[in-house]
């Protein structure tokens, strides 16, 4: 069970980023230039995976409960953070994310923006893609590396990340558009589910404390999390439309 | 120093994010966690009781 959830929040996780890093790409190299943006994504890439691999290892030697414990915690902040805006977003009180929106942002842009030619590459281009994958893949690498981590199992964790960016980049390649299809806000909701409910069990083992029927009782928190998510969706949306 | 304070600024967005209250919360709850579970007694429900009230409490602000 908890190797499936493993697996389905890096997938989900991972899917939702490679999406935004995607517009980002698709943007740069429709726009200005393919093999600047193209190499930026190889080297972020490269950035990312280096990352991965450094602290994997050292992840490994902490002891199960300490790591559960300071693990749990920072999946529970960023995990709450992800619910949140998700939260804020379903009841209409933050806009919803909008890939066609963003890629015309980024389309503007790119077409305003100077050039400047660096080791024979267009710099913007080269740069942007870098940022975009760079720092949207951060967040897939630290679903990774602290999944994989207290499950004794970055490779599962990292298998479920590699399957949503194969998929999303074929998805792209076919297209050749933004993927505004994907059902993107109600994914984000999901992962920000699974990252607070992992946290919270995570956090609390590495406490000292025990749940009831131990590995069991994860879906239960699971529920915990969802029907409380939705109660607030509900309760802000019918605040805002007494408001309105 | 600037590189230094926009490398902890970074992480500091990155983890934390708007609402600083959170980490907080959950930083209390988890040390009020680990000290009733010193005494035996059961602490599980502590942490879930606490994300109830922080997440409740955060959206709330915002949307005001």
């Amino acid at each position: 069970m908890s190797a499936l959830f493993l697996v389905a929040s890096a997938f989900l996780a991972s899917a939702v980023e490679m999406v935004e890093a995607l517009t980002i790409v698709l943007a740069v190299g429709v726009t200005r230039d393919w093999r600047s943006s193209l190499t930026g994504v190889a080297v972020a890439t490269v950035a990312l995976a280096a990352i991965v691999a450094a602290l994997g290892p050292a992840l490994t030697v902490i002891p199960i409960d300490t790591l559960r414990l300071v693990v749990g915690a920072l999946l529970l902040v960023f995990g709450l953070q992800w619910l949140r805006k998700a939260i804020l977003r379903a009841s209409g009180y933050k806009a919803l994310h909008d890939e066609e929106q963003a890629f015309a942002h980024e389309v503007a842009e790119a077409r305003a923006a100077g050039t400047e030619t660096r080791a024979g590459l267009d710099w913007y281009a080269f740069t942007v893609s870098f940022k975009g994958v760079l720092l949207e893949g951060l967040e897939v690498a630290f679903i990774v590396l602290t999944f994989g981590s207290t499950q004794g199992s970055i490779p599962l964790a990292a298998a479920g990340a590699a399957a949503a960016i194969i998929l999303v980049a074929l998805a792209g390649v076919l297209a050749h558009r933004p993927l505004a299809r994907v059902p993107e806000n109600t994914m984000k909701f999901a992962v920000g589910a699974m990252l607070t409910t992992f946290g919270i069990f995570w956090a609390t083992e590495g406490a000292g404390a025990e749940w009831p029927g131990g590995d069991a009782s994860l879906p239960a928190v699971l529920g915990f999390v969802v029907l409380l998510s939705f109660g607030l969706v509900t309760t802000l949306r019918r605040r805002r439309l007494a408001l309105a | 120093m600037n590189a230094l304070r926009r490398f902890g600024s970074f992480w500091w967005d990155f983890v934390v994010g708007d609402d600083w209250r959170i980490a907080v919360g959950v930083v209390i709850a988890l040390a009020a966690c680990a000290a009733v579970a010193e005494t035996g007694a059961p602490a599980w429900w502590i942490v879930p009781v606490a994300v109830a009230v922080l997440l409740a409490v955060s959206v709330r602000r915002e949307a005001r």
